[in-house]
């Protein structure tokens, strides 16, 4: 798909780190700029028995917002991080078991459900659970003018007509789930969706970066 | 077609180095060879057709002449036939203890599974004690059984054990390195003053020396040995055995 010149593939600098949670099976954080989100994923655990799968492990995600309870908003969230997760996973190795993600927003500056989805992503990686593929997020918002920015900040957010968060998969950079807000045409959508891909593949280069220093010590 | 489709590579060339979840390899076979090749894959390695997928990340180890496996950091235990772990009652029914070995589910254990027991036998245990076990059964499908005897019958240091001591938690890591032949922690370690240790491949040690603040000390070395490069660990332990551990 052909990309006009218009639009700037700059994502904000990321960090991430793993392990830094003792209780978790596996744990991490993620930095997008300034939005930080920690992941902690326990599993496979015990599930009761009215929650159990025959076949599957069955997932539970929860977001903790910065400040407040978890509304409306968060549990929209967690759906699709649930679904991203759910389709990645390798959850029939596991039937009648139980996998918790945790997200804790630290700081939210934009992009927080792309953030949310390669902490979920790297901490399911820490803990050693079984997965067919990668996944990661990346949120495109359009501004009022018809750029097309990727990773916006909260303000860049605020000012656009639209917002889309894409979570790409690492096998055959396909679209796994997306969320959109806001008014766009057909075009725009499709734009968004090539610029995502291009993106993601910046993401997984950092992943792969991350996991290699991780392991540099016992190597 | 996007740039960064996964290439398929040469499995071989990978050995010793990180991969994640998702990588695809093809498994070339020799042209000379006239018998078809075999490869095992172990933990984090599964056989799609032709493809070799990785589940897990973590780094490459290869065995002589075929065996491959990736090699992870984890903390979780699941449970697999064959390994000897570290449980802990839970509670007794009509002809079983079921026993928490730190899965997704509690294992059982059957009363006649302890060397020397019958039906007028019955073993000594209680809720809450320690017992160190085999897996007969350990599938995904079916609830794990635990037995505290060998094929012969006999003990083999299984059973009921831990009036005392300390049981604590370490990565499956570490507890798969204290449990190889030769270990070389466990040979650090003989450097310390005496002491009793059982290891589980489900992550847990039970530790016993003479007096309460040396088995605290052993349990705190082993767990932050977890990270540490041999030389680093080898001072640990020298200025531990040097104080003494009053």
């Amino acid at each position: 798909m052909e990309v006009d010149g218009l639009c700037s593939l700059a994502l904000r600098e990321f960090g991430c780190e793993q392990n830094l949670l003792s209780r978790p099976d596996g744990s991490a954080s993620f930095v997008q700029g300034d939005s930080s989100v920690l992941a902690g994923v326990y599993g496979p655990a015990e599930v009761k028995i009215s929650k159990e799968i025959y076949d599957r492990a069955t997932m539970e995600v929860v977001i903790q917002p910065k400040v407040g309870l978890p509304g409306v908003r968060e549990r929209a969230r967690e759906q699709c991080v649930r679904e991203t997760c759910e389709a990645a996973l390798l959850s029939s190795l596991h039937p009648r078991s139980s996998l918790s993600l945790v997200l804790q927003v630290v700081h939210d500056d934009g992009s927080l459900l792309s953030c949310c989805l390669n902490a979920a992503c790297m901490a399911l990686m820490d803990a050693g659970l079984p997965m067919g593929c990668l996944f990661c997020g990346v949120t495109c918002a359009i501004d009022p003018e018809g750029r097309l920015i990727t990773d916006p900040t909260a303000r860049q957010e605020q000012n656009s007509r639209a917002v889309m968060t894409f979570a790409i998969d690492s096998a055959q950079h396909r679209v796994m789930m997306s969320s959109t807000k806001g008014s766009f045409s057909l075009d725009e959508l499709q734009q968004c969706i090539a610029v995502s891909q291009r993106a993601s593949e910046k993401i997984f280069h950092f992943y792969r970066e991350s996991v290699r220093r991780r392991y540099s010590k016992t190597l | 077609m996007l740039a960064g489709e996964n290439m398929l590579r040469s499995f071989k060339d990978e050995i010793g180095h990180v991969l994640l979840p998702g990588d695809a390899f093809l498994f070339d076979l020799p042209a000379t060879d006239c018998k078809p090749g075999k490869v095992i894959c172990g933990p984090g390695l599964r056989r799609n057709g032709d493809v070799i997928l990785v589940c897990k990340s973590g780094i490459l180890r290869h065995k002589m002449p075929n065996l491959f496996w990736i090699d992870a950091q984890q903390r979780r235990y699941v449970p697999a036939k064959g390994e000897s772990v570290i449980g802990i009652v839970t509670g007794k029914s009509v002809n079983v203890f079921k026993v928490d070995v730190g899965g997704s589910e509690q294992a059982s254990l059957s009363y006649l599974a302890f060397e020397g027991a019958t039906k007028r036998n019955r073993p000594n245990v209680q809720v809450g004690d320690l017992v160190h076990g085999q897996f007969t059964i350990a599938n995904k499908d079916m609830e794990p059984e635990l037995v505290c005897v060998d094929g012969g019958g006999r003990a083999s240091g299984m059973g009921v054990f831990g009036t005392g001591g300390l049981l604590f938690k370490v990565s499956l890591g570490l507890s798969r390195r204290l449990l190889a032949p030769h270990s070389e922690v466990v040979k650090d370690l003989e450097g310390l003053f005496p002491f009793e240790m059982v290891a589980g491949m489900n992550g847990r040690v039970w530790v016993k020396a003479q007096s309460m603040q040396q088995t605290v000390v052993v349990a705190s070395l082993l767990e932050s040995c977890e990270n540490m490069s041999a030389p680093q660990r080898k001072v640990l332990f020298r200025r531990a055995a040097a104080r003494g551990g009053s």
